[in-house]
C-alpha cells in the first residue's frame, strides 16, 4: 500500500499522531502513564471490540476505531488501578455499540468512558494541567491535529469550538480587566487543543449538518464556561461535551444532513450507511 | 497619607523562612541525615490548604520580622467571613508540618565486601500507601467601600471589605496607609467582579502586648466555597523578582495538583557525593534553581505526597491528631486528642489525611493566573529523597572482593558527581575536586575485561 493510500483514511493519521502525543507526553512532559494501565486499556479496548463484533455478527473486526479510543484514553485518563482502567476501556467501547440513536452512536466513546469512570471512581481523574501551556506544545499539537481534521473533512466543528471558547475567555478577561496573558495562558493548554482536534472533532458524534455543528460547538463552549466559571469544576470541556452529546440526535432529526462515513475500506458493502448498522465506523 | 511611607502592604506572600528542622533518627530505610538549615528560601510564603468537598481551611504563615505596626495583608477570599471563621493558629504546628514533608538526605553504609551478606531488599522507590486594629474607616462609604465586618482576633485587627469598584477600594486603601503597588487596581477590580471579598489584617499593638507574642502567629480562615484556588496575582503586581510559595494541602482522597499549570515531581532517589551533607541547604537551593530554569519557571514542583499516618525515612514524626485538628483537618474525630497517629517509630499504616507539598516560584509573566487545584485519587507516596552512600573503610588488599569493590567504587563515585552536576548545574570538575577521590585506587586498566567476567561468578558459586 502506498503512503498516500495509507493516509486516505484519517484514522491512520489519528493513530499515528495520538501515539506520537503519548510518546511526547511520557518522555518529555513526564506524564504519569503507568505501562500496565496503558496495556490494560489497549488490550481491553481491542478485546471488547473483537468480542462485540463477533457477538453482533458484524462482517469484520476493525482494530482502528478501538485503537483510537484506547490511545485517547491513555492520553487523558489517570489512574493507578488496573480495574478502573479496565472499566473505562469497557465502557468506552461498549458505549459505541449500545448507546445508539438511528444507527449513530450518541457519545464520543472516549468522552463517555472518561466521564462515567470519573463519576464512578475516586481513583480516576484527568490531569488537564499536565499538558502545560508551552507555546511549542500548543503549536505542535495544533499543526498535527490540523492534518487530522483536514483529512476528516469535518474541520468546521473544531474551528468553531476554538473560536467560541476563545471568544468566551477573551470576553471574560476584557470584562474583568485582566491582562491578555491570562486568556492566552488558558487557551494555550495542550489539553484544550487535544479536546478540539481529537475529541469534539469526531465526525460520528457531531450533527450531520454544518450549521448544526457550528451551533453545537457554541452550546458546548457555553456549557463549559458555566462549568468552569460558575461551578468552578475542572475538566469543563469534557463534562460539557458529555452533557451536550444527547442533543445531537435531536438536531439530526430536525436539521438532517449527510451522514459521515470513513473513506475506507473501499466500499465492500454497497448498502446505505443509514440502513446499515455500522458500529465499527465510530471511534 | 501620613502612614503611607511607613506601612507596607504584604499581599499574600508573607515573609517566611524555616524549611528544614533538625531531627535525626533511624528509619527502616537508611538514616535520615539532613542537616538543619532554616531560611533556605527567603521571603517564601507558606500556606496550608485543608479541603474536603467545598469545606476549606486556609492557614497563612509568616515570619515577618519588621516592626509589627508596619505589617498588613490583603487577601482575596471567596466568601464573607464571620468572627468564628477566623482563628489565629500556632506557628509550631506549621514548622512541624514543614519539617515532616521537607526534601531529605539519607545515608547508607557500603557493607564490608570481604564478609558478604545477602543484601536486604529495600524499596528505593515510592510505595503505594494502603487505601483507606482599628483601621480608620471614616470615609469608606464615600469611596464605595463597604466594611462588611470588623473583628479583633488574637493580635490582629481584621476587616472584611467589599467594594463597588476597584478605584474606590484602591484610593481608600492608600488613604488608610497601605502602600499599594502600582497596577494593583486592575487586579483588585478583577477579584471584585468575580465576587471576591478582601480580608485585611493589621497588628493590634495593644493586643499583641497583652498576649505577649514576640512574633506574628499564622492566620486561619475557614469557609465553604467550590473555588479550590489560591490567589497569587496581587503578590506579583509589584514584581520585585520571583515569589516563592509553599502549599501544604491536607486532603482525604489523594494528591492535589494544579489544573492550570503543570505539576512536576522533584528529581528524587539519586545518589550524590558525601560532601553535600555539609551544606544540604545549598545543594537543595541549587537543585530547585536548576529545576526552575529547566522548566522556564512554568511548573509547580511536587516535593512530597504521603499518607499522613507514616513516613520512611522520617524527617520528622507525622503530625499528631491534635496538631492536624489545629491546622483545620475538620473531619478528624475531635474526641481523639493528644493521641499520636503513629508510634515514635512510625510504621506504615493508613490515615485519613493525605499531604501534598507543592513548591512554586513564580512571576506575573510565568504564572499569569491564580493557582487552581484539584484533588486526584492518587494515593501513591512520593518524597524528595537524596542518598549518601558511605564507602567501606577497609583496604583493597584485604580480599579479592575488596579489590573489586574499590575498582567499582570509582565509576560509582564518578556517577554521583555527574548526578550532582546534572541536578544542580554545578561544574563537574569542581565537584570532582571537592570529592577528594585521591584515596581510592585507580581502576587497573591492564586487567583484561574477561577476568572480571567469570571471576565474580565463580566466587558466588563457591559461597
Amino acid at each position: 500500500m502506498r503512503i498516500h493510500e495509507l493516509f486516505r483514511d484519517p484514522r491512520h493519521y489519528q493513530i499515528l499522531i495520538l501515539s506520537s502525543l503519548a510518546g511526547y507526553g511520557v518522555m518529555v512532559l513526564d506524564l504519569d502513564v503507568e505501562p500496565m494501565v496503558a496495556w490494560t486499556i489497549l488490550s481491553a479496548s481491542l478485546g471488547v471490540q473483537f468480542a462485540l463484533t463477533r457477538w453482533l455478527g458484524l462482517p469484520r473486526f476493525d482494530p482502528r476505531s478501538p485503537l483510537i479510543s484506547a490511545l485517547s484514553l491513555i492520553l487523558l485518563l489517570r489512574t493507578r488501578s488496573l480495574a478502573v482502567a479496565l472499566v473505562a476501556a469497557v465502557l468506552t467501547i461498549a458505549s459505541k455499540f449500545s448507546i445508539r440513536v438511528r444507527d449513530k452512536h450518541v457519545f464520543n466513546p472516549t468522552n463517555f468512558g472518561l466521564a462515567v469512570t470519573m463519576l464512578l471512581f475516586d481513583g480516576a481523574w484527568v490531569s488537564q494541567g499536565q499538558w502545560g501551556s508551552g507555546a511549542l506544545v500548543a503549536f505542535a499539537a495544533a499543526c498535527l491535529g490540523l492534518v487530522v481534521v483536514y483529512r476528516a473533512e469535518r474541520s468546521d466543528v473544531t474551528w468553531a469550538i476554538l473560536g467560541f471558547w476563545s471568544l468566551i475567555l477573551f470576553s471574560r478577561a476584557a470584562w474583568l480587566g485582566d491582562p491578555l496573558s491570562i486568556p492566552l495562558h488558558q487557551i494555550q493548554t495542550g489539553a484544550f487543543l487535544i479536546f478540539a482536534f481529537f475529541m469534539i472533532s469526531d465526525p460520528k458524534t457531531t450533527p450531520d449538518r454544518r450549521g448544526a455543528r457550528i451551533l453545537y460547538a457554541a452550546v458546548v463552549a457555553s456549557v463549559a464556561a458555566w462549568i468552569q466559571f460558575g461551578l468552578f469544576e475542572p475538566n469543563a470541556l469534557i463534562w460539557a461535551l458529555f452533557l451536550c452529546a444527547p442533543v445531537v440526535p435531536l438536531t439530526d432529526r430536525f436539521l438532517p444532513g449527510l451522514r459521515y462515513r470513513w473513506p475506507s475500506p473501499p466500499v465492500a458493502d454497497a448498502t446505505s450507511p443509514l440502513l446499515h448498522p455500522d458500529p465499527q465506523g465510530g471511534r | 497619607m501620613k502612614l503611607a511611607d511607613r506601612k507596607s502592604l504584604f499581599l499574600l506572600p508573607f515573609l517566611l523562612a524555616g524549611f528544614l528542622v533538625a531531627s535525626a533518627g533511624q528509619a527502616f530505610c537508611g538514616f535520615y541525615a539532613a542537616k538543619a538549615d532554616t531560611q533556605l528560601f527567603n521571603q517564601a510564603s507558606k500556606v496550608v490548604l485543608v479541603r474536603d468537598g467545598d469545606r476549606t481551611v486556609i492557614t497563612m504563615a509568616n515570619d515577618y520580622r519588621g516592626a509589627p505596626e508596619e505589617f498588613a495583608i490583603v487577601v482575596p477570599v471567596p466568601t464573607f467571613l464571620e468572627r468564628d471563621q477566623i482563628h489565629v493558629g500556632d506557628r509550631g504546628v506549621i514548622e512541624h508540618l514543614d519539617a515532616y514533608s521537607a526534601p531529605r538526605l539519607v545515608e547508607y553504609f557500603d557493607p564490608d565486601p570481604c564478609r558478604p551478606v545477602y543484601p536486604r531488599t529495600m524499596s528505593m522507590r515510592a510505595e503505594e500507601a494502603p487505601a483507606s486594629g482599628d483601621v480608620g474607616r471614616k470615609s469608606a462609604g464615600s469611596f464605595g467601600v463597604e466594611i462588611e465586618a470588623e473583628y479583633t482576633v488574637g493580635e490582629y485587627d481584621i476587616l472584611i471589605l467589599s467594594a463597588e469598584e476597584s478605584q474606590g477600594l484602591e484610593t481608600w486603601l492608600r488613604q488608610e496607609g497601605y502602600r499599594m503597588p502600582a497596577g494593583a487596581r486592575k487586579v483588585l477590580g478583577s477579584y471584585l467582579k468575580q465576587g471576591m471579598r478582601f480580608f485585611v489584617a493589621k497588628v493590634n499593638l495593644e493586643e499583641q502586648d497583652r498576649l505577649g507574642f514576640s512574633y506574628l502567629r499564622p492566620l486561619q480562615v475557614a469557609f465553604e466555597s467550590p473555588k479550590f484556588m489560591l490567589p497569587i496575582r496581587l503578590g506579583t503586581v509589584n514584581s520585585e523578582g520571583p515569589q516563592e510559595l509553599f502549599v501544604f494541602a491536607l486532603t482525604r482522597t489523594g494528591r492535589v495538583e494544579t489544573t492550570n499549570y503543570r505539576t512536576v515531581k522533584l528529581p528524587t532517589d539519586m545518589e550524590i557525593p558525601e560532601y553535600v551533607e555539609n551544606d544540604f541547604g545549598a545543594f537543595y537551593r541549587a537543585l530547585f534553581d536548576q529545576q526552575v530554569r529547566r522548566e522556564r519557571m512554568r511548573t509547580v514542583v511536587l516535593e512530597y505526597a504521603w499518607d499522613m499516618g507514616w513516613c520512611d525515612p522520617c524527617a520528622a514524626d507525622p503530625l499528631s491528631h491534635d496538631e492536624l485538628r489545629q491546622l483545620g483537618v475538620f473531619w478528624l474525630d475531635p474526641g481523639r486528642t493528644n493521641d499520636r497517629f503513629a508510634p515514635r517509630r512510625p510504621m506504615p499504616g493508613p490515615a485519613d489525611v493525605f499531604i501534598t507539598r507543592l513548591h512554586v516560584r513564580y512571576t506575573a509573566d510565568t504564572f499569569p493566573e491564580d493557582l487552581r487545584f484539584q484533588e486526584t485519587g492518587d494515593r501513591q507516596n512520593f518524597q524528595g529523597r537524596f542518598i549518601l552512600r558511605r564507602p567501606w573503610s577497609g583496604r583493597p588488599g584485604q580480599c579479592s572482593a575488596a579489590r573489586r569493590y574499590f575498582e567499582d567504587l570509582v565509576p560509582r563515585q564518578q556517577q554521583r558527581a555527574e548526578n550532582l552536576a546534572r541536578l544542580t548545574g554545578w561544574e563537574l570538575s569542581e565537584i570532582l575536586a571537592r570529592m577528594d577521590l585521591g584515596a581510592a585506587p585507580a581502576p587497573r586498566e591492564d586487567v583484561p575485561w574477561w577476568k572480571k567476567l567469570w571471576a565474580s561468578g565463580e566466587e558466588k558459586g563457591g559461597r
